[in-house]
Order: structure tokens, then C-alpha cells, then sequence
């Protein structure tokens, strides 16, 4: 075996599987008010923080969990759950990262990122969260040069709460639906971002999302704010260690960009997917908006979902702004017994408004792969133009792949073209390429990956050469 | 090089290939002539590994029993196939299919892979050398090019592996003159004392261009008749039906 074969070995089983074995500080067992006030007041919060949060959990009792989406799932015992676990070395919480517990920073080596070094190498700018807080955010000098704020939330609601009053909850409101009214109430740490007027954002933002704990929920949120005439790319990467249970993550995620700014959001969600029977795996259950507020603005969502038992979500861009653009390409990958739900929102307000979605679906094994989505244009939205292309690929004949596209159009002049396909490795097409002396998972990758390639080519040079790595090891075992 | 003793091939309970015995030494030029269905794509379909056949009978390949072999491991030790109808890859670039085919080959024997510069340079050579259009490479393999474009595709590649054994499955079928003429070319310039060629045709056309070294009838499933390169011309006067 040579290096390269050995590598694919070792990665064939879920390699981010490991837990550390770390001390936690955790909230009682639970979900009721006394769970988050303790979560408030162990991050210090101020008093208007905990109050919205009530407000979200008042909320949250009227309101049921939805159930209309294509893979359902057993009932979540929600006072069965942890709602705060972090290490407990982060009581006090380090200076620097010379500080940082070195379990901590060994999880992230074994991760692939290497906290430390990455702060000198690569010129991303990372933001690690693990559990239920945020441990480590690199690069904050250099960028605060510039006036940029990437920060935890936590940190963010205590040194600008100005920005965080004035934009949280304003793209998803505490009322929204159930699992986003839920991360209103318990949310404990995510991404903040601020780009100033003008600033071009010079090096990719990144948070790496890791659950550790066990019997714990993940509920981070993130907000990213671009100011007039800003730029920021931004990245997001998640792994869980292999459990058996089903593990609840219902983040939020809310961007806002101003006149003239763009937003890049790009995903690679490789939570763990549980075992080939289906047994364990992460819930993701993720609420995921843009709003395009000014004019001239730009949000553009990336996502290659490879994780999770289930993943159920739809990265949205509300087009406010006249001449506002959304974007949102997807790959969605199932495999053994995964099932993904997953499609986006593009609602048309503003005049002039162009969105593109390009979404492509893997599905293989006996997993279920929906893609669901809106093009909705406002009466007023006039000259809106939608293309949506959705593409499907069945391995084998006991997955299934799904095309839900809802369009609601209220204005003549709007022009929406959608274009379906679905299609099937062939037989003849792996005997091709075994023939020119590619093995069966080699041929099974490149056949792939060129089906993905539109939406690999959207993400960041360092996030594709991974996510075509990914694409592969993913779907290994699935053909022959 | 390649020794085929008794060959027999089976597919959906029908015998196909009835007790096939050829010999090929390293230089030889071989072409297989024969009428619809008589076996000739599934000769070159079993030689290549394709799954889906019962086989039996003897296959010796550089003293190495063939029929064991993975299809990519007899890819590794030499065996190309042109196919009659190359597959269509959407997405994929000509030119990584063509370098993660080349670097795969070289990885199994233990040869140093190539870079993407080393690769451009090999790529362009061999295009030039067989006037190939060299923008066919950057376009997505197969996917919307004319006939005569795949074939042509599946020279470059072969001159590009620089296999011991090419197998040419119908290359010509579906060529106009000057395609042809091209893919002559190119598989005549990639004659060599260690590479062996099996050119499998219906017409005698494609022999003016590329002279074999000995023509072999097959006919339902069996070689009845084998010769020097006059007999593919007396074919073409005669028919088959003379020797069936």
C-alpha cells in the first residue's frame, strides 16, 4: 500500500470520529428558564440579552415542531438534553493561545487545523467553536486594522451590543419556526462579524464547529454584517465524534448586507453521518438567511453537505435591495441510510433582482435525497429573473432523489427558468474508466466530481480541494 | 505476448466466442475481420476484463494468466482499448481524465507521476504530433463531440498510455476519409518492436491505411481462416459467405 492508498484507508471510516476527553462545565439537564438564565449569566450577558431570550422561550412554548418534511425522525426528548456544555478550562477564559488548554488545541491539530500554525500559514482567519463555546478566534489583530470585528458572539454582545441590538433576530426573527425560535432562547456561542464601510475583507473568515460532549445540543449563531461597498468571503466546516445517539444541531445563521456589499457563505458540513445501519448520526436542523438590504448587494450561498443523519435546511436570500443578487449552489450527498432535505429560498422584493440556484444531489445505499426550494417574486419586484438548475444521481436502486420546486410568481414581467435532470452512474461509464486503469472508488470520484463541478468551483481554493476529497471518500463503498 | 488458447465466452446463457486461439508476439499487427455478431466486440470486451461474460479457456499475457486480472490491473500492465462507442463524462475535463488515467498507470508501476506542467507539455506534444484540434482537451470528455472527435480522442489516449497491447474496436466505423486517415497515422506512429495492435474491423478500408501482419476471419465465434494482409483484400472481393 502507498501513501496515497493508506490515506484513503484511514479515511474511509469516519476519521473526525474521536472524542476528546475533556472536563466540562455543563447546565443542568434540560430546558426550562433556570437552563437559560444559567446561560446567560455564565456568559455574562446583559440584562436586555436574557430578556430577548425569555421572550424566544415564551415563544417557543406556543409553537410545534414541524413536520412536513420528507425524512422524519424519532421524537427528541428536549428535556433529555444538555443545552450548555464547554470545557471546563475555558471558566476563565484563556488570553491567547498560548493559554488554551492543549487538549483543546490537539483536538484541532487532529481536526486539520492546527490553530496555531494556522494563524502563521494559511492566512485564514479562524473563529473555533467547540460545544456549546467559542475557544479560539486567530488573526483578530490584524484585522482589527482594518476595523473588522470576527469575534464570538458571546464577546460580540458584550463589547457591541450596539450592532448585535440593532441586527440580531432581524433576518430571523425569535418567532420564526420552531428550531429557530429554539436557538433564540438557548443559543450559547457562534461567529460574529462586522466589515466596515468600504473594507474588502482580506483573507477568508473561518469557524470550525465541533461537538464533543455527549447527550448535548448544538446551538450556535452566527451574524455576519457587511457594511456599504463591503466584501467578505466566509467559511464554515462542522465534525462530531461517532456516537450512537441522534445529536440535535439547530444553529442560525443570519447575514445582512448593506448597499453595494457582498457576502460569500461558503459550508462543508461533515458531521458524523452515523453507521452503515443507520444507527447515530447528527440531527441538522439549521435555519440559514440572507438579507439582501441594500441595493446593489450580493449574497451568495455555497454548501457541500456530506454529514449528518439528517439534514434539513434551506439557505435563503431575502431580495430586498433593487438589483440585488442571490446565489446558491449546492451539493447534497447521502449515502447508507442518510436522508437530506435541503433546497433554498429566493424571495424577490426588489426591482431588478437576480438569483441563481444550482443544487446537485447524490444519493446512494438506501438514502433519500429531497431537493426543496421557493422562487417567490413580490408584486413589486418587477424584472426579476430566477435560474434554477437541480440536478439528481441515483447509485444503485434503493436511494431516492426528489424535486420539490415551489415557484409563486405575482409580477408579469419576471422571468423564472427551472431545468431538472436526473441520471445514473452507468455501468459502461465505470468500465471506461477502469479501462484507462482507474479503480472502482477512483472512477466513482471523478464521475462525481465532475457532476458536482458548478458548485465546486464556487468555493474557496482551500475548501475545494478538500470537498472534492470529501465528494470521494463519502460515497466509497457505495458502487460494485 | 499474448497467448489465447480454446477461448470461450458466454453472456445471458448464449455462447458467443465458441473455442478462439490466436498468438500475438510484441510487434505484431493483427486485424480480426468479420460479419455482424460474430464475436469480434466481445473478443475485445473479454480481453479488456468487461464483466458480465463466462469465459473459460486459456488467456497467457506476459506469462501471466489474463483472465485473473481486474480490468484496471490489465489496463496497468498495457492492455488499451479504443472503444466503438467512448463514454461521455460530464463535468470532467478531458485533460484530468486523461492525466488521472496516465498517473494512475504510472503509480501501479511504481513509476513517478507526472505534474500538471510535465503533463501539458506530454499532452501537447502528442496532439501536435497527431494534428489534433488542441482545444478538444479542454472541453468536457466526450460530451458533444462529433464522431469522428472520439475517435480521434481514443488515439491521443492510446499514444499517450503507450500500451504493449491496443485493442481497436471498430475505430474506423463512423470515420469519413480524412478522420480516418488521422487515426491511421496515429497508430501507425505508434508502432514499435514492444507494441502489438488487434484492429477489429468489418472493411478492408481501414488495412490499406494500417497493413497488417496477418488477418484473421473470425466468423460465429471462431477464427475459420487467417492470413497475411492479401486475404482481408480477398475478402473484400468475396464476402464472407465464401467461407462460412
Amino acid at each position: 500500500m502507498d501513501a496515497r492508498e493508506k490515506e484513503i484507508e484511514k479515511l474511509k471510516d469516519y476519521k473526525y470520529g474521536f472524542s476528546t476527553d475533556i472536563e466540562n462545565t455543563r447546565a443542568p439537564k434540560g430546558l426550562n428558564e433556570e437552563v437559560i438564565k444559567f446561560i446567560s449569566n455564565i456568559k455574562k450577558e446583559p440584562k436586555w440579552m436574557l430578556d430577548w431570550r425569555l421572550k424566544a422561550f415564551e415563544r417557543l412554548k406556543q409553537l410545534k415542531e414541524p413536520n412536513w418534511q420528507k425524512p422524519k425522525y424519532p421524537k427528541i426528548d428536549y428535556q433529555g438534553l444538555y443545552y450548555y456544555s464547554a470545557p471546563k478550562s475555558m471558566d476563565d477564559k484563556p488570553k491567547s493561545l498560548d493559554e488554551l488548554d492543549p487538549k483543546l488545541l490537539e483536538t484541532y491539530k487532529k481536526l486539520g487545523i492546527p490553530l496555531q500554525e494556522q494563524a502563521r500559514l494559511n492566512g485564514i482567519a479562524v473563529d473555533a467553536v467547540f460545544d456549546s463555546v467559542s475557544v479560539a478566534t486567530t488573526f483578530k489583530g490584524e484585522l482589527n486594522k482594518k476595523g473588522i470585528i470576527f469575534c464570538s458572539m458571546s464577546e460580540a454582545i458584550r463589547e457591541h451590543p450596539e450592532l448585535v441590538k440593532k441586527y440580531l433576530g432581524s433576518v430571523i426573527p425569535l418567532t420564526d419556526h420552531y428550531f429557530a425560535t429554539l436557538n433564540s432562547a438557548v443559543f450559547t456561542d457562534g461567529s460574529f462579524v462586522y466589515i466596515p464601510e468600504g473594507v474588502r475583507c482580506p483573507m477568508e473568515l473561518s469557524t470550525y464547529f465541533r461537538i464533543n460532549a455527549t447527550e448535548t445540543g448544538q446551538f450556535e449563531r452566527t451574524l455576519i454584517i457587511a457594511d456599504k461597498g463591503s466584501y467578505v468571503s466566509y467559511l464554515e466546516g462542522c465534525t462530531a465524534p461517532m456516537r450512537d445517539e441522534n445529536q440535535l444541531h439547530a444553529a442560525n445563521v443570519e447575514l445582512i448586507a448593506l448597499d453595494d456589499a457582498e457576502i460569500k457563505y461558503s459550508t462543508v458540513q461533515n458531521w458524523y453521518p452515523g453507521d452503515k445501519d443507520g444507527v447515530g448520526g447528527i440531527y441538522n436542523f439549521v435555519t440559514k438567511r440572507g438579507l439582501c438590504k441594500g441595493k446593489n448587494s450580493k449574497i451568495s450561498w455555497t454548501q457541500v453537505e456530506t454529514g449528518s443523519a439528517i439534514t434539513w435546511k434551506y439557505p435563503s436570500c431575502i431580495l430586498k435591495g433593487d438589483n440585488s443578487v442571490g446565489e446558491f449552489y449546492s451539493i447534497a450527498i447521502t449515502n447508507n441510510h442518510q436522508k437530506a432535505d435541503t433546497g433554498t429560498k429566493m424571495i424577490h422584493l426588489g426591482k431588478n433582482t437576480k438569483s441563481k440556484i444550482i443544487s446537485k444531489g447524490i444519493s446512494a445505499g438506501f438514502a433519500d435525497n429531497t431537493y426543496r426550494g421557493l422562487v417567490d417574486i413580490a408584486r413589486n419586484a418587477d424584472n426579476a429573473r430566477n435560474f434554477t438548475q437541480c440536478d439528481s444521481l441515483l447509485m444503485g436502486n434503493k436511494c431516492g432523489a426528489h424535486t420539490v420546486p415551489y415557484i409563486k410568481n405575482k409580477n408579469s414581467s419576471s422571468n423564472i427558468e427551472h431545468e431538472a435532470t436526473t441520471s445514473k452512474i452507468s455501468e459502461e461509464q465505470l468500465f471506461y474508466c477502469n479501462q484507462r486503469g482507474l479503480n472502482q472508488e477512483e472512477a466513482v470520484s471523478l464521475i462525481v466530481n465532475g457532476f458536482c463541478k458548478e458548485v465546486l468551483q464556487q468555493l474557496p481554493m482551500e475548501f475545494a480541494v478538500e470537498a472534492q476529497k470529501l465528494v470521494g471518500i463519502s460515497l466509497e463503498g457505495s458502487v460494485g | 505476448m499474448l497467448q489465447i488458447k480454446d477461448l470461450k465466452a458466454k453472456i445471458d446463457n448464449k455462447e458467443i466466442l465458441k473455442g478462439l486461439n490466436l498468438e500475438i508476439k510484441p510487434g505484431e499487427v493483427h486485424a480480426i475481420m468479420g460479419p455482424n455478431g460474430s464475436g469480434k466486440s466481445t473478443l475485445s470486451n473479454v480481453l479488456s476484463g468487461k464483466k458480465g461474460y463466462t469465459v473459460s479457456g486459456d488467456v497467457t499475457y506476459f506469462n501471466e494468466n489474463l483472465l485473473e486480472l481486474e480490468i484496471e490491473e490489465r489496463a496497468h500492465k498495457g492492455i488499451f482499448l479504443a472503444f466503438q462507442y467512448p463514454l461521455e463524462i460530464p463535468g470532467v475535463n478531458t485533460n484530468i481524465f486523461l492525466k488521472t488515467s496516465l498517473n494512475a498507470v504510472k503509480k501501479a508501476n511504481g513509476e513517478k507521476e507526472l505534474d500538471a506542467i510535465e503533463f501539458l507539455k506530454l499532452v501537447k506534444k502528442k496532439a501536435s504530433e497527431l494534428k489534433f484540434d488542441e482545444n478538444i482537451l479542454s472541453r468536457q470528455l466526450n460530451v458533444g463531440f462529433s464522431g469522428g472527435e472520439k475517435k480521434k480522442n481514443e488515439i491521443l489516449q492510446m499514444s499517450i498510455l503507450n500500451p504493449k497491447l491496443s485493442i481497436l474496436d471498430e475505430t474506423d466505423s463512423g470515420l469519413d476519409i480524412d478522420a480516418l486517415k488521422i487515426v491511421s497515422d496515429g497508430v501507425n506512429a505508434s508502432r514499435s518492436k514492444e507494441s502489438s495492435f488487434l484492429i477489429i474491423t468489418h472493411y478492408q478500408r481501414l488495412l490499406e491505411y494500417i497493413k497488417p501482419d496477418f488477418v484473421h476471419v473470425l466468423i460465429n465465434g471462431q477464427i475459420v481462416k487467417s492470413g497475411g494482409s492479401e486475404l482481408a483484400l480477398e475478402l473484400e472481393n468475396k464476402g464472407y459467405e465464401s467461407l462460412s
